[in-house]
């Protein structure tokens, strides 16, 4: 450990050309940069815990009640929603291309890259505000009006549903934030206040962007996918 | 211990570098924000004082006739919400982790200062949430929001009482992230994880829960909300919905909070004993692990808070086992800070008195603890007044005595003055008898059945109730003196110098109160914690030339 | 500090690694999707969890760079998923047996 050494500790580094600030409570620019990292992966670390509450409901609930649970996934559209995870790939893959770009020193293509992941994200959340839409429509909404047509073990499908809008919303709630911090990050990147040695936020922020994605590859056949043969196919 | 000397700076401090409200609300200095914590969790132990109280007093007499049954169901649900969210969860860590982390390691501050401040005002806001609550009428459903009441059928604020709580539990996620990175990363050169003092262990292992556990309730407060204001049913039977898997959610994270509670104050006492024997703590390494194995052990053994609910039994068996199992680790530390004393110099000192009282304390909390564990006796004792003194005495003598003997030590350091000797240790006497008094009748009290939650009871409970109302009364004052001696002290103690204790640590190097940048050199460490050679050698030398 | 600085020459993934990874992620997407409506029987949810942790491993590994990570941001991920499993695990322990006693009350 400590081996940046009294060399590194007697001199106070603030103003790094291309390194951005250091600021006066780190030895160094890789410390602060590690620093940085480490934190973000220990708070993605507590929307893992987050994420496992609803997780957890969800697994007890779907173990008792498997018919509900079945006839009840089936009024989500499969095709929609493997175009959306598909739209949500599509975004990692700009935001890691974003990352690339802001590592070689490529502004502008690292704005388009962030450009791109804001549509695509974008995209995602429109075909899901459609959904919940169409859900509206079907009286698929856990409350007084619920109900769920043809749905076998209907008396236990407003659980299925519950978890549905709770699950997804809560990703979406992410994907919105991420939305906003996107939009400054596009236009401090269009600013340049980034360089090839120092694009921290950058990288953070597709740390971010990359768990939703991960979140919503276990959403979709958690949600979409589960039983859905065993209850006759398509719809 | 380090080679890097300080040079005494008495003119220039973090109190002093700076002027006006601005520079404190808008401060990153890490021992300002740790003043702001210390005065918001303060006026929040007050309202929690308060509360119980009221408790007491109503409590003194069988029949209810200071507080109808709906008022006292709101001031004990206060009692425990602000007392436990508010007061026991953030006081060690926020105030005295935050203001001795970095200075214990060496660095300038805490590896995000803006993100340390950000949590004191997310703490705040989440207090503005509990204030209105208590404000506007309350809530009755108890701290743990147990559905279906709290869903269904309470008529109290149980959104807000729940929001005021979430927005709490992501302060502490924040404060839990920045001091797992700062151990991480800003250790000074030479500080290796064998080196750090145990406060600094006992505050990683409060973070991890801190960062594992928090998400958990969270998640869990905001299905509750869901659930009440917009009547999705999550733990619903009427949906088939089960809310025992509210209890599991609430307490993966509830029983390990208590870990929260309590270990910053073991990390605190394990200086402290160190320091008042000048020895290095018996056990170094087994009391830093033991901390580790508390935080793992801590989040396995929830479910002993369900027994009698409809929790299969078979599981109920296992998590009596595990239950059994996080004894071993506190058994090791008490062990430990016992050995530490044997055959040491002890000295007496006000932080010395508290943390004897901890360890006593402790051990029949933890003890008493074990009993309830047990599934067989829990079922006789589950929701009387056993469980009530058996969690008093872990939370007030445990976490609240470490949190005094841990202000008392460090008050010197974060003020540069020294309170009266004489009243301060009359104030941990005091404490230690009302403590006592107020909460050893209730064992007895559970024990014959007297359920907790009630504001009336059977005539021939009173004896032991009028006890523990006067043993109340004399905690409280306890509580009150300290209070005054501390405000007194401000301006007209005595200076106290870097090092008034004689204790070893990076912290007693620098200034008391320790200028902005904390260390005027980075100090680079050389030697092993505790190492008191120096310290003994000089007070020889002292006492020879008297001699 | 404990700053050995050889993660600060960070890694620059090809590009080609990033898009063998997206190529391999809609693949499977559709696969998963595609096979939800054949009738395996029970196995159906296995086989969409299977392709569900691989693809999220990919992403963890290659697009959040843990395969290039530090060994303490591959421990922050284990202890995440380890502790997922307790709680999920754990609460099992519950559901999966309370059958056993026959109690009313489930």
């Amino acid at each position: 450990m400590a081996s940046e050494s009294a060399a590194v500790a007697s001199h106070n580094a603030h103003a790094h050309p291309g390194y951005g600030e250091v600021r006066h409570h780190f030895e160094s620019y890789e410390q602060q940069k590690d620093a940085s990292t480490i934190g973000m992966w220990v708070f993605l670390l507590t929307e893992i815990m987050f994420f496992g509450g609803m997780f957890m409901a969800y697994f007890v609930y779907r173990q008792w009640y498997p018919t509900a649970f079945a006839s009840a996934s089936l009024k989500t559209n499969l095709w929609l929603g493997a175009f959306n995870t598909t739209v949500l790939i599509c975004s990692s893959l700009t935001m890691a291309m974003a990352v690339h770009s802001a590592s070689l020193g490529k502004r502008l293509l690292l704005v388009g890259f962030l450009i791109a992941t804001l549509v695509l994200g974008g995209a995602f959340l429109g075909v899901k505000a459609y959904e919940y839409h169409d859900k509206w429509e079907h009286h698929e909404i856990p409350g007084e009006h619920f109900e769920c047509e043809g749905c076998a073990d209907a008396g236990h499908t407003p659980l299925f549903f519950a978890l549905y809008f709770g699950m997804t919303g809560l990703h979406a709630s992410h994907m919105i934030i991420g939305f906003g911090i996107l939009v400054v990050l596009i236009w401090q990147a269009y600013k340049g206040k980034f360089s090839a040695k120092w694009y921290t936020p950058i990288e953070l922020f597709g740390l971010y962007w990359h768990f939703v994605d991960v979140v919503w590859i276990f959403l979709f056949p958690l949600l979409y996918l589960i039983d859905r043969s065993g209850q006759g196919g398509l719809h | 211990m380090i080679t890097a000397t300080a040079t005494e700076k008495e003119t220039k401090n973090y109190l002093n570098a700076e002027h006006g409200l601005k520079s404190w609300l808008l401060t990153q200095d890490h021992k300002r924000i740790a003043i702001l914590y210390l005065i918001a969790v303060s006026v929040f132990f007050m309202v929690g004082g308060l509360m119980a109280v009221l408790i007491r007093l109503e409590l003194a007499t069988p029949a209810g006739d200071l507080l109808d049954s709906n008022t006292y169901n709101k001031v004990f649900t206060m009692h425990g919400v602000v007392m436990i969210f508010f007061f026991l969860i953030p006081s060690i860590p926020a105030i005295l982790g935050n203001f001795l982390l970095p200075l214990m390691i060496g660095a300038k501050d805490l590896a995000f200062p803006r993100i340390n401040l950000l949590s004191w005002y997310v703490y705040m806001l989440g207090g503005l949430f509990g204030v209105f609550v208590l404000i506007t009428g309350g809530v009755d459903t108890g701290w743990t929001f147990y559905t279906p009441f709290s869903t269904t059928y309470s008529n109290g604020y149980v959104v807000m009482t729940a929001m005021a709580a979430f927005i709490n539990g992501f302060s502490s996620i924040l404060t839990g992230l920045n001091f797992i990175v700062t151990v991480h990363r800003m250790r000074a050169p030479g500080l290796t994880w064998f080196r750090l003092p145990l406060f600094v262990w006992a505050h990683y292992a409060t973070s991890v829960i801190m960062i594992l556990g928090t998400p958990v309730i969270a998640v869990t407060l905001f299905l509750l909300m869901l659930e009440r204001g917009l009547h999705i049913g999550f733990f619903d039977p009427a949906y088939g919905g089960d809310p025992v898997l509210f209890q599991h959610l609430f307490w993966f994270y509830s029983h390990p909070a208590v870990y929260i509670m309590i270990l910053p104050s073991m990390g605190v006492v394990s200086e402290v004993i160190s320091t008042f024997c000048s020895k290095k703590p018996f056990g170094y390494t087994f009391i830093a692990f033991s901390s580790l194995a508390i935080a793992v052990f801590g989040f396995l053994v929830w479910g002993h808070h369900l027994y009698v609910s409809s929790q299969s039994a078979y599981a109920g068996m296992v998590f009596s086992i595990l239950s059994y199992i996080v004894a071993i680790p506190s058994a090791v530390k008490v062990f430990n800070w016992a050995a530490t004393m044997y055959k040491g110099n002890v000295r007496l000192e006000t932080p010395m008195l508290y943390a004897l009282g901890f360890i006593g304390l402790f051990t029949i909390g933890g003890l008493t603890g074990l009993f309830l564990a047990a599934m067989g006796l829990d079922v006789h004792l589950t929701d009387t007044y056993f469980v009530v003194a058996h969690f008093h005495y872990v939370m007030v003598g445990g976490a609240v005595m470490g949190y005094l003997a841990g202000l008392h030590f460090w008050w010197p350091k974060m003020f540069g003055r020294m309170y009266p000797q004489a009243w301060s240790k009359i104030a941990a006497g005091l404490t230690f008898v009302g403590f006592n008094l107020t909460f050893f009748p209730q064992f007895i009290l559970g024990y014959l059945g007297m359920p907790r939650r009630y504001h009336v009871y059977p005539p021939e409970f009173q004896v032991f109730n009028v006890l523990s109302s006067a043993g109340a009364s004399i905690l409280g004052l306890g509580f009150l003196i300290p209070g005054i001696y501390f405000f007194w002290s401000l301006k007209n103690g005595e200076p106290a110098g870097p090092n008034p204790w004689g204790a070893t640590g990076l912290e007693w190097q620098t200034a008391s109160p320790p200028p902005t940048e904390n260390f005027p050199i980075t100090p680079v460490v050389t030697a092993e914690a505790y190492d008191y050679t120096e310290i003994l050698s000089a007070n020889a030398k002292e006492v020879t030339h008297v001699g | 500090m404990a700053g050995n600085s050889k993660h600060d020459e960070h890694h620059i993934v090809p590009v080609s690694v990033y898009l063998a990874v997206f190529f391999t992620l809609i693949a499977l997407t559709w696969v998963t999707a595609w096979i939800s409506t054949v009738d395996l029987g029970p196995l159906n949810i296995y086989v969409a969890l299977s392709i569900a942790i691989f693809k999220a491993s990919l992403v963890v590994l290659f697009f959040m760079h843990i395969k290039y990570g530090t060994r303490l941001t591959k421990m922050i991920v284990g202890a995440g998923l380890f502790w997922l499993a307790l709680l999920l695990f754990i609460v099992m322990i519950d559901i999966g047996t309370r059958n056993w006693i026959g109690v009313p009350g489930r």
